[in-house]
């Protein structure tokens, strides 16, 4: 038996998804072009734009579709700093790379000044300290931007107190992983801009879409033949915004079912660990993510252990040649970087069983004594 | 056997786990991270050496089709081979790191971890061979003279080489890399690394220089007259001629050379050829490979360079000391250096040089 617990990472693409994409394939025609065949794809597309926009409750305009997650937030951090010609950038200090790194870059290269805002050891930003920057500073800070959800823990982020603090100012949300997990409403939490992404909610691997208020004209990263609202060149990708619409539409997601799962892992990790710690457990979470300490372990060495037991799971975080680094997350959090390293993420998805569950709580506790004599003899 | 294979990315430790994986053991690639990564954003593609190197291991270990992860001994390999390199300079000695690196890093490091996770040992692209006896598991040079590696393994204990896989140790060289080419490893043709690995630049002493600064000190000959200028102690080796920019010739003309590093006063001492004669030296923290050795005085070879020539020798044990006594005097030994001992092509044991006369 092999289980995928990563769910978070990547999860299987539906059969409807499937189904959608190898149709959509077949048939001929650029979106773009002005005769039959291209109307005719251009109907797909704008109908997948209204199936996405319903889903997330905007208006159809105010989707733009990326590459990408990741390429949706560089242009929302890059696009609202130079919209806005101010130079402060706030964002959470767990948020993901592709939020981060543009925010970085913005520093290095376009002399912005970035303010991290600081998360609660229970992983939730604090407004408090939000509250005083922006009193302070209200008239220089070009955007926000904080994530629905954080993709290691799964603490769910208080974006409406956010919005509201904010006032005037943009907010941008990476909702990257909460987007079909939880309720969503880019209109109720009065948003700016928002990133989803398709492959994690059952469509394909590249392509994502920017969520933007509409008549907002941000300064586009690709320049070209401006399909996608001027802010976003490129062929239009119709194969598989109509996969990431007909997954979207099937929402084979139960919430439900998957936060049992993971609360059957969680109470079955504690059962045969009882030193572990779920990361964020007193903070309201997405159902599918578990991210859990192993004290006295490397998580390195855990996920080897795991893999060779057949149960995919997740470090949280590696560079890009593989090497694992301390969860820039979980030390947010206030863990110490020893700690952070002997941490797990699991994830759970559509597609999980209590089969899974039962295997992966079968294999843990050999993998974790194993762990933890690996880690005793590096360290001594 | 379940058996971790370390894979650099070069063409060696490639056909080495392809090898173990003929050889019916269940493997598992691991490729170690040994530079640090100061970046704090985004740790990757800047300023790390071994991004490709990791590249080219995983892709190896996709055509082997073994498991393949990445583990990050950086810390390790800081503490106990980089730190220890610049210590041993600046105290006047002449350091191995590859030796080093074996002892605390590949068979200490990964070897302890590898058989607390429940594997039984650990296979490197090393040029050397094992050989079940009477006595136990022994270690030998490998069959390709210019290859072979068992001077830097020679640090290694009985334990760590009863965990150690050699599969190369049978071929030469060209051999290993016809093999990689007909099993469809793209680094078959990868050129061989030489330069000492988080030296890249291949200046050691512009790098030594760069850490422990560079204090200016006197060059004097052997009554202790100064003859010249030096710029840091450490950069300099014993036996060295060139570099020494001395002004002053020998009042009999002859070449000088680094005879002394005196660390302590920053002097480097100069004279003639002979005054290099060394025929007998002593190591400190013997190591043995395999059975033990006593006082009593033994014929066989010394080696006090990876790839130097085997000196006959008599060696024994003395106030736990190795000693090797050579039948023909050697020109230019350091403090510092290894000795390896030889019984044929078996290695014995070695220890650090600590002391020659």
């Amino acid at each position: 038996m092999s289980v995928y617990l990563d769910h978070a990472a990547t999860t299987p693409m539906s059969d409807v998804a499937i189904a959608a994409m190898n149709a959509s394939l077949r048939k001929l025609g650029n979106p773009s072009s002005l005769h039959t065949d291209g109307r005719a794809t251009r109907k797909d597309v704008e109908d997948a734009r209204e199936v996405i926009a319903h889903s997330i409750d905007c208006v159809p305009s105010e989707v733009i579709f990326t590459g990408s997650g990741t390429e949706a937030d560089n242009a929302a951090i890059k696009g609202l700093f130079w919209y806005s010609k101010k130079k402060v950038i706030l964002v959470s200090s767990i948020e993901h790379h592709a939020v981060l790194d543009p925010a970085h870059w913005l520093v290095e290269h376009e002399g912005a000044e970035l303010i991290e805002i600081p998360v609660t050891a229970s992983g939730i930003v604090d407004l408090v300290f939000l509250a005083e920057v922006v009193a302070k500073r209200a008239g220089e800070i070009a955007l926000i931007s904080v994530m629905h959800s954080n993709n290691e823990t799964g603490v769910i982020q208080p974006i409406a107190e956010i919005v509201k603090i904010a006032g005037d100012i943009p907010v941008h949300c990476d909702a990257v992983q909460s987007f079909t997990k939880v309720p969503l409403s880019f209109k109720k939490l009065g948003l700016f801009a928002m990133t989803i992404s398709a492959h994690k909610v059952g469509g394909p691997l590249g392509i994502g879409a920017l969520i933007l208020r509409r008549a907002v004209e941000l300064p586009p990263l690709l320049h070209g033949g401006g399909q996608e609202r001027d802010i976003r060149s490129g062929t239009v990708n119709a194969p598989a915004i109509v996969a990431f619409a007909a997954a979207v539409a099937a929402h084979e997601y139960d919430a439900e079912k998957v936060l049992s799962l993971r609360e059957k892992f969680e109470s079955g990790v504690l059962a045969l660990r009882s030193d572990a710690v779920i990361n964020g457990a007193s903070a309201s979470r997405l159902p599918g993510i578990s991210n859990i300490t192993f004290p006295g372990t490397q998580s390195d060495s855990l996920l080897l252990l795991m893999d060779a037991e057949k149960v995919s799971c997740s470090t949280g975080a590696a560079c890009s040649a593989g090497v694992h680094r301390p969860s820039h997350v979980l030390m947010a959090m206030g863990l110490s970087d020893v700690v952070a390293q002997s941490s797990l993420r699991f994830s759970f998805g559509a597609t999980s069983t209590e089969a899974d569950v039962d295997f992966a709580l079968s294999v843990l506790p050999a993998v974790i004594e194993r762990g933890l004599a690996a880690h005793s003899v590096g360290r001594r | 056997m379940k058996v971790i294979a370390a894979m650099s990315g070069g063409v060696d430790s490639a056909v080495a786990a392809a090898r173990a994986v003929e050889a019916g053991h269940e493997v598992i690639g691991v490729h170690l991270a040994l530079s640090s990564n100061p970046q704090k954003y985004r740790s990757g593609a800047r300023g790390c050496c071994t991004i490709e190197d990791s590249h080219d291991a995983r892709r190896a270990a996709d055509v082997i089709g073994i498991p393949f992860y990445i583990w990050d001994m950086a810390d390790e390999f800081h503490e106990g081979v980089v730190e220890n390199f610049m210590s041993e300079y600046a105290a006047g000695r002449t350091p191995n790191p590859c030796l080093r690196c074996n002892e605390k890093i590949k068979f200490a490091a990964v070897l302890d971890r590898a058989k607390a996770m429940g594997f039984d040992g650990v296979v490197t692209g090393h040029y050397a061979r094992t050989q079940e006896s009477a006595a136990g598991r022994t270690l030998h040079r490998a069959i390709d003279p210019l290859k072979d590696q068992s001077y830097v393994l020679a640090v290694l204990t009985r334990e760590q080489i009863n965990g150690a896989i050699f599969p190369l140790g049978d071929t030469e060289k060209v051999d290993i890399r016809k093999e990689a080419e007909a099993r469809g490893l793209a680094v078959a043709q990868k050129p061989d690394s030489h330069d000492i690995c988080f030296v890249p630049s291949g200046d050691n002493a512009g790098w030594l220089r760069e850490r422990l600064g560079s204090e200016v000190g006197p060059i004097v000959d052997q009554d202790g007259k100064k003859i010249g200028e030096h710029k840091g102690a450490y950069t300099y080796t014993i036996g060295q001629r060139k570099g020494l920019g001395l002004t002053v010739p020998a009042s009999d003309g002859t070449p000088r050379f680094v005879l002394k590093i005196e660390p302590v006063s920053n002097t480097v001492v100069v004279g003639p050829r002979e005054d290099l004669a060394v025929t007998t030296m002593r190591g400190e923290k013997p190591i043995f490979c395999g059975p033990e050795i006593g006082a009593a005085p033994l014929r066989g070879f010394v080696q006090v360079r990876a790839h130097g020539a085997a000196l006959d020798c008599t060696y024994y044990l003395d106030d736990n000391q190795l000693v090797a006594e050579l039948d023909q005097p050697l020109l230019g030994l350091a403090t510092g250096q290894a000795m390896v001992i030889y019984d044929g092509d078996r290695v014995v044991g070695s220890a650090t040089i600590c002391e020659t006369a």
